[in-house]
């Protein structure tokens, strides 16, 4: 097998028993970059990411260096880093939180100086108990070091960092109901425009909203320059790319890897292919928010950021949930719907109605109690919360979610349809 | 009057310092009255209303939007099955049942005795170790719906004062979503996630 080069993960590779502690961290190289960052000007700093253009790893691939050009001058300003990892099928920052939690503190000073904020947070989904315990400890120790706090390495620059624990709720993952649920609120997504929390953040001010993987590329950035990070991606997607492969494969866990490969490679070759006797039948290439993959169509396709929108999906946060020809894509189709419905804040009535009723038009077709017209009545309701089913998908709603719920019904209807029909005429699953 | 110990209040104060403003505080302290309580009851809503400067309607409002807080008394292990997706593929369903029926219960409620929930939950995040669950929002990887059964039973038999993940996973679970290599020597006190900032985080085996 191919090997291929590391960033975000090489410490935790190759020091596996404490690449966690402040001890390792610094013997290899940690915080380094930081106490550079800290003498540096904003202007130089944000040159340097937005020329490595590195994409935020959060799901938006939104590049990181534009969004803080954006951030309004002159006021206080906030750093949040997104680790509410939610979109099922990923859990690449919790490996990077829990394995490398100072190489995540280094990014958010470098951030932080970048973009001129004293007070970060770091929002870390409440499920993660366990990773949010390491980071807490690491910015503790950070602290000690004086790397946080008063007079940041003995500069006159000062950084507060506050970990803080989410509750239970996906949609907290999108950048304006995270600053909500930061501010003490529902989380509920806010009516845009203000399009970018630089402008108008959290309590009003100028905030910028990060993930946990694109922060911990930071530090690499600053140390091997620009040019050495962009050779390590393919085209425009710079960098590596942390893929979280998960469902019926022999070797599931987190692949960081280049763009450019194929998806025959990372799921044959990688992640070691499919289960004794079973074969592919699809996959989602991107986390459930993506439409799925097909072997037919898809299975020689380079794995980037354009090859994988040109064919109606995308990588998102890098999640690849493998299926194989046991797979019920009705039910599995309801497990993503069901989880969209439950996650729905309720503001948005498309989404609100719309998702509970594709589930319970999902679950009856399962049950073994679906109509002839379940088909066209997926598809319609799916067009009443993203018009025209079209990709990427057109928005009736406040964020994104009530038309994520749309690409399961879109993958089904496009290349299972027989096996939906068989199940609504037979009654049961035509795989039973 | 705060009902609150001095020393849940003082730990309220440190809580509110780590912010800008006090009502970003809501959240942890929802928490801390929760761990004070066993679970967030009317009382404790009012009291971080007070500590905070809102009205007890509006922590509330912000409560009920959030999965991890229960305003009915939880058992004192609260056990979390994720059957989201990659989970189902790999039989959470049959883990999910197996839970319900050792503990006597469906999902969604407590045994009699308070000592064990059982909930599904969406996602948790251990998508490479499905089916996963949690114990106390403690993890466990790659668990069988016997393991599961084996688990209820231990939880009423041995009654561990913390629950360890360390623990839970050798007992209990098969192979991660990723190496865990470092041993993790702090678990969860009650059904909220064991955090040091929250007070709720327990050394494992007992002593500091």
């Amino acid at each position: 097998m191919t090997s291929y080069p590391r960033v975000v993960t090489k410490r935790m590779e190759e020091h596996p028993d404490d690449s966690h502690t402040i001890k390792r961290y610094q013997a290899t190289g940690g915080y380094k970059q930081a106490r550079r960052a800290v003498r540096m000007t904003r202007e130089d700093l944000v040159g340097l990411v937005e020329g490595s253009r590195l994409l935020g790893r959060g799901g938006a691939a939104f590049p990181a260096g534009l969004k803080w050009s954006f951030l309004a001058p002159g006021r206080p300003s906030y750093l949040v880093v997104n680790a509410d990892e939610s979109e099922p099928g990923t859990f690449k920052d919790r490996q990077l939180l829990e394995r490398d939690p100072h190489q995540l503190v280094e990014g958010v000073i470098i951030t932080a100086v970048a973009n001129e904020v004293h007070h970060a947070f770091i929002y870390i989904r409440g499920e993660y108990a366990k990773p949010a315990r390491r980071v807490q400890k690491a910015v503790d120790e950070a602290y000690r070091e004086r790397f946080l706090g008063k007079g940041i390495f003995g500069s006159k620059y000062d950084l507060e960092v506050t970990v803080h624990l989410g509750a239970g709720a996906y949609i907290c993952g999108e950048e304006t109901a995270l600053i909500n649920s930061l501010e003490g609120l529902r989380g509920e997504p806010r009516l845009k425009p203000p399009y970018f929390p630089a402008a108008m953040g959290l309590y009003n001010q100028p905030t910028i909203v990060n993930n946990v993987e694109t922060l911990s590329n930071l530090p690499h950035i600053l140390e091997g320059g620009v040019d050495e990070y962009k050779g390590l991606g393919h085209d425009v997607d710079t960098g590596t790319f942390l893929f979280s492969v998960s469902g019926h494969i022999r070797k599931p866990g987190n692949y960081e890897l280049p763009h450019g490969i194929t998806w025959r490679e990372l799921i044959f070759d990688v992640a070691g292919g499919l289960r004794e006797g079973r074969q592919l039948k699809t996959w989602i290439p991107g986390g459930a928010s993506a439409p799925w993959f097909v072997p037919d169509d898809h299975l020689e396709l380079p794995i980037t950021k354009d090859d994988t929108a040109k064919a109606g999906s995308m990588l998102g946060s890098g999640a690849v949930v493998v299926m194989d020809d046991s797979t019920c894509v009705v039910r599995a189709a309801e497990r993503i719907v069901r989880f969209f419905s439950d996650e729905s804040c309720g503001q948005c009535t498309p989404c609100r109605e719309g998702t509970t009723w594709l589930e319970m038009i999902l679950r009856r077709i399962e049950t073994g109690q679906g109509r002839d017209v379940d088909i066209d009545l997926l598809l319609d309701v799916s067009d009443n919360i993203s018009v025209g089913l079209a990709w990427p998908p057109k928005m009736t709603t406040i964020c994104p979610l009530g038309p994520s719920a749309v690409s399961p019904i879109i993958s089904i209807t496009k290349y299972f349809k027989g096996e939906i029909q068989a199940h609504i005429q037979r009654g049961v699953c035509p795989l039973a | 009057m705060s009902r609150w110990r001095q020393e849940t209040r003082e730990r309220a104060r440190q809580i509110m310092a780590r912010y800008p403003q006090k009502r970003s505080a809501v959240m942890p302290l929802l928490y801390l009255a929760m761990a004070e309580d066993g679970y967030l009851t009317e009382e404790g809503m009012a009291e971080v209303a007070e500590l905070v400067g809102i009205t007890p309607a509006q922590v509330l409002a912000a409560a009920s939007f959030y999965t991890m807080y229960k305003r009915e008394p939880v058992g004192r292990y609260l056990i979390t099955c994720c059957t989201s997706i990659s989970c189902m593929l790999l039989g959470a369903d049959d883990v999910l049942h197996a839970l319900e029926d050792a503990a006597g219960v469906p999902h969604g409620e407590t045994d009699a005795e308070g000592v064990i929930s059982v909930e599904h939950a969406e996602c948790i995040g251990a998508c490479g170790g499905a089916p996963a669950l949690q114990v106390n929002y403690e993890l466990i990887e790659s668990i069988t719906p016997d393991k599961a059964r084996e688990l209820v039973q231990w939880l009423r038999s041995a009654h561990p004062e913390v629950v360890g993940t360390d623990e839970l996973q050798n007992l209990f679970g098969g192979s991660p979503s990723f190496d865990w290599a470092i041993r993790e020597d702090f678990g969860a006190i009650g059904p909220y996630p064991a955090f040091s900032p929250l007070g709720t985080a327990a050394p494992v085996g007992g002593e500091e």
